[in-house]
């Protein structure tokens, strides 16, 4: 089978355009408390939900919107969700960190490797009340050394339960590099409780959709769970406001704010730690570049790559279908909450 | 006395407590960023970065604790602690009771608490009464930053587990990564005397335990502490305008509690109000309440405290968190 090149690019489209917009009305100061936007990893999200159907559960981390946008869930009620009106998604009351629509068997959790487990239990459920059915867990590389996380494998494995956890890797865990505090490799790590587990570009759609295709048909099939490693770029950091991504947005201002301290930090008494302390500074400092490089060098932009996949004209179509729609539901969601 | 911030005050102290005492470290998620002039200072075998595995290095402070360290473990906010648990309900508070006093934890696990900037109830939870809940454990909760660096160093000088809570609407380091995230189109209800202060230099320990009576009254008591303790003081200002005189009393800890200066206070107006950022359940405001019936003290009681889940919206959550005008109005029924 080949993949819906069309149909991938409009997901990813509608995913990333729709974040575009949280983007603006968190700017505005519409949206409050932390955003932690997907933009980056709409290949990994629109490549396996592309295998998903009616009755199949999804359990997100706190980047839940691209997943609740691919399958389904009103733009319009997501936006007065997180725009704190009482006819959002949730009420007004969950807010973006904790998105559920029962109707799409979909929860979201901001606690870091919580969907792992939750995904247990919804494929549990649906072995039993819907055969055939399957459950996601989207997950990132940062929450694969979460306890729970890994209990969940063996469980899962254990249970021979129909799941797929995915995770999302963007190398970073907030903000530490990941690889400098993970030890071993998580594919073997996901192999070692007896998953199949996958390796695949996550900005390249087509490949996820591959591996995906092979992940939910076990599941579905009865075989099991597996593993999917995923990696992909966080193209708009942690969250919205990222404060290492800031140093390089507002060099000048983040200086005159971190250096002075800093400067007392590395002063400060005894003088002879000087030397030590430098190399203690080099620690920030190659964080910083590290990231620097990745976000300005090597960044490649999944939804650019989907898009090389379509005739010109008619990735046009898609972009000007999906511009509309995502238009219209942002008016609609204001007007409801400016009382129009 | 130099001013600092809230948060400022914070690490003050325990940069003071590093330099002192090579046995005290720090560990937890993201400390190179959020903890870098401390990097800086005394390098990456004491500021530890660890990876998102709360169960394994908080237990690990434990350990760290028990072999002679004097960890201050960070779980970035306290809803996390949910996830490592075991290692306060189970081990820390367990260790001096089941060694028959022969062996202690001296552990400080510091967390960043509380709500009223749109984040909702899974990060803007404060915990103190489940916390307090453990026989063995410590939980302080300043509300200013020279209390804040004084019982930092008591923590850190405590020879048992310590809850260190650091309200986020205080911190502004918090408030800006969480709440503001460089936006100038939001806005919060910062408490200003409680994020900006004198602290004393070098820094003073503040006594665990002991409450703080800010502002004199003979009408009714309010309890407080972090920022509830600065909205009690705005609701106080508003009461003297009805002809209340209300008494404030910053009660610093949720565990222990002062039990004399609470029943004195109690005694003296003989109206009691309890206004906690916590449940409303099976927490402070109750425990002050049997604090009072179990010294036959007679006082009539009420309480302003977190009504449910915090909602996300943020005039929703307005109404859940206690402010001034709740207090305003309750304080109001029990004088009335």
């Amino acid at each position: 089978m080949k993949p819906d090149a069309q149909e991938l690019y409009r997901q990813m489209a509608r995913m990333r355009r729709f974040e575009e917009e949280l983007a603006r009305l968190w700017e505005r100061g519409l949206i409050s408390g932390e955003m932690h936007l997907g933009v980056g990893e709409e290949a990994v999200v629109a490549g396996v939900l592309a295998h998903l159907e009616e009755g199949d559960a999804m359990a997100l981390d706190h980047r839940s919107t691209p997943p609740l946008v691919g399958r389904g869930v009103s733009m319009e009620s997501l936006l007065l969700e997180m725009l704190g009106h009482p006819d959002g998604l949730c009420g007004g009351r969950g807010g973006h960190m904790h998105l559920f629509s029962r109707e799409h068997l979909a929860a979201s959790s901001g606690i870091v490797g919580s969907s792992a487990p939750l995904a247990c239990g919804f494929a549990l459920a649906a072995r039993q009340l819907r055969p055939g059915k399957v459950a996601v867990a989207f997950f990132g590389e940062g929450a694969a050394n979460q306890g729970m996380l890994l209990e969940s494998l063996n469980l899962a494995a254990a249970w021979k339960l129909p799941v797929v956890f995915v995770c999302k890797d963007n190398r970073w865990a907030i903000t530490t590099r990941s690889r400098s505090v993970t030890g071993g490799c998580l594919l073997r790590r996901a192999r070692s409780f007896g998953l199949p587990a996958f390796r695949v570009d996550g900005t390249r759609v087509e490949r996820v959709w591959a591996a995906a295709g092979k992940a939910v048909g076990r599941a579905r099939a009865g075989r099991g769970p597996s593993f999917i490693l995923a990696s992909c770029p966080r193209m708009e950091g942690h969250f919205l406001g990222d404060p290492m991504l800031r140093v390089f947005r507002e060099p000048v201002r983040q200086a005159l704010e971190i250096g002075p301290p800093l400067a007392r930090a590395l002063l400060s008494r005894p003088l002879s730690a000087l030397p030590a302390r430098v190399l203690n500074l080099g620690i920030i400092g190659k964080a910083l570049t590290t990231l620097g490089v990745e976000k300005y060098v090597l960044e490649r932009d999944p939804l650019r790559r989907a898009a090389e996949l379509l005739p010109e004209e008619q990735r046009l179509r898609v972009e000007e279908e999906v511009g509309r729609e995502v238009e219209e539901a942002a008016r609609a969601a204001l007007a409801v909450v400016e009382g129009r | 006395m130099p001013e600092m911030t809230f948060a400022q005050a914070i690490d003050y102290a325990l940069g003071e407590a590093m330099a002192a005492d090579e046995r005290v470290i720090t560990l937890g998620e993201d400390v190179a960023m959020l903890r870098r002039e401390l990097l800086v200072r005394f390098g990456p075998s004491r500021v530890l970065q660890a990876p998102i595995s709360e169960a394994a290095f908080l237990a690990a402070g434990v350990g760290a604790a028990m072999a002679g360290l004097r960890p201050v473990v960070e779980i970035m906010m306290v809803d996390f602690i949910a996830v490592a648990l075991d290692a306060l309900l189970n081990q820390a508070t367990k260790v001096r009771a089941f060694s028959g006093g022969k062996w202690n934890v001296p552990l400080v696990v510091r967390a960043a608490c509380g709500g009223g900037y749109g984040d909702a109830g899974q990060h803007e939870q404060c915990l103190w009464g489940l916390l307090s809940g453990m026989p063995g454990i410590v939980v302080v909760v300043p509300s200013n930053p020279a209390d804040a660096a004084g019982l930092m160093l008591s923590a850190i000088q405590c020879d048992d587990p310590v809850v260190f809570l650091e309200h986020k609407l205080l911190s502004d380091y918090w408030l800006d990564y969480l709440g503001k995230g460089g936006r100038e189109t939001v806005s919060f209800d910062v408490p200003a005397a409680g994020a900006r202060g004198e602290v004393p230099s070098p820094p003073a320990p503040v006594p665990i335990g002991k409450a703080r009576k800010a502002r004199e009254g003979r009408d009714i008591t309010l309890f407080g502490l972090g920022v509830s303790l600065h909205r009690c003081l705005e609701a106080a200002a508003d009461l003297e305008r009805d002809g209340i005189n209300a008494e404030v009393v910053d009660l610093r800890s949720a565990c222990p509690l002062d039990r004399e200066t609470i029943l004195s206070s109690a005694s003296h107006t003989g109206r009691v109000l309890v206004v906690d950022e916590d449940y409303v359940g099976y927490g402070l405001s109750g425990e002050v309440a049997a604090l009072l019936a179990e010294a036959g003290i007679k006082a009539d009681f009420a309480r302003v405290c977190a009504e449910g889940v915090v909602p996300y919206a943020r005039q929703m959550e307005d109404e859940v968190l206690p402010n001034a005008r709740r207090i305003r109005e309750a304080a109001l029924r029990l004088c009335g």
